[in-house]
């Protein structure tokens, strides 16, 4: 009898190792997988824009000669949009769109300070953008606050073809206030959403 | 039972044979000069409490458990370690930018405050690794002063 509970034993050790081992691999199995269709997804998004779909983007980069900067700023707009809706899921995919556009964003051709500087711009970002796409809309608009602040830092660098308004809420954050980027004059609180959509003013136009 | 003996046997094999991938170990006796006690004032206390608490997945130095000597846990431990110094290593702290350090220490802040850190599949075993609300209460108003003086 007390062989049969040894070899029981063994049996359920073996049993969970086999699983953490065997999860451990198709852990990095998937991650491979995802890296790979990130990148068929760049290219997808790259061919969509040489064939002129996105017809805004390609003129917004003919007029500043920046893609780069431009498809971080309109994801941001689209993720500031998700806010203003109160839509959580729309947001987490924004973030992770974000992140894309972060990632690819290409640094070189600023001088060595500026470059330095984007990059320490986008890595923050990038990781703001990450935790956006993974939590409630009471994180995402933790971290957002901290993203328009990289982004509006960003623009301040690269500059931008549109006509930009840095908005500001006194009341988000316990009364510290929060700012954000928008192409449109009129206040949409992408802090409080529909609670206090309009609250806020225009800080400051850019361009 | 013959079945279930050459289960049991094959098994164990498994489990011998899995003990012969070890883990590179996080360990390193040199503490750098960009470690976050030595660029900031960090009270007594306080740095205890990180020591204890945060290091062992925050740093190029882990305290290892026994059990760490073991696969498949050492493999467990291994992803932890390697994940906690990727999104901080308090080691590299005087390398981050003012801007990433502001980002990081809003993190630690809303980690702790939200009870988050340190997981409790750690804390489960490193009982001495739980932040009493007087810890987190210490270390969340030092790292706003911090954070505050960046700002």
């Amino acid at each position: 009898m007390s062989k049969l509970k040894l070899v029981l034993g063994v049996v359920a050790i073996a049993f969970v190792t086999l699983t953490v081992v065997s999860c451990k691999d198709a852990k990095t199995e998937s991650s491979t997988n995802s890296e790979t269709s990130t990148e068929e997804d760049h290219s997808k998004m790259n061919h969509d824009n040489s064939d002129g779909h996105h017809d805004s983007e390609k003129k917004e980069m003919a007029m500043n000669g920046d893609g780069n900067a431009q498809a971080v700023l309109n994801d941001y707009f689209s993720l500031k949009d998700a806010l203003v809706g109160d839509d959580n899921d729309k947001a987490k995919e924004m973030g992770g769109t974000l992140v894309k556009s972060l990632k690819s964003f290409d640094a070189s051709k600023y001088s060595e300070s500026e470059k330095s500087e984007l990059n320490d711009i986008i890595e923050d970002a990038t990781e703001h953008a990450e935790h956006i796409s993974e939590s409630d809309i009471k994180h995402q608009r933790e971290h957002f606050k901290v993203l328009s602040k990289d982004v509006t830092d960003m623009v301040a660098i690269t500059g931008t073809g549109m006509k930009l308004y840095e908005q500001f809420c006194p009341m988000y954050d316990n009364n510290k206030g929060g700012a954000w980027l928008s192409m449109n004059e009129e206040i949409r609180n992408p802090y409080f959403g529909d609670k206090m959509l309009k609250c806020g003013k225009v800080q400051r136009e850019i361009n | 039972m013959k079945f279930l003996k050459i289960i049991a046997w094959l098994a164990l094999v498994a489990l011998v044979v899995i003990q012969f991938f070890p883990i590179i170990l996080n360990e390193s006796d040199y503490v750098p000069q960009s470690d976050f006690m030595v660029e900031n004032q960090v009270p007594a206390t306080i740095k205890n409490r990180l020591q204890v608490s945060c290091y062992d997945c925050h740093s190029n130095n882990t305290d290892y458990p026994w059990y760490s000597k073991i696969q498949p846990a050492a493999w467990f431990l291994e992803d932890h370690i390697q994940e906690g110094k990727d999104e901080l290593n308090f080691n590299e702290w005087a390398t981050y930018s003012d801007r990433r350090k502001n980002s990081k220490l809003r993190s630690i802040i809303s980690q702790i405050e939200e009870d988050k850190m340190p997981l409790d599949s750690y804390t489960l075993i490193h009982k001495d690794a739980i932040l009493s609300d007087e810890d987190k209460r210490m270390i969340i108003d030092y790292m706003t002063a911090l954070k505050d003086s960046l700002e």
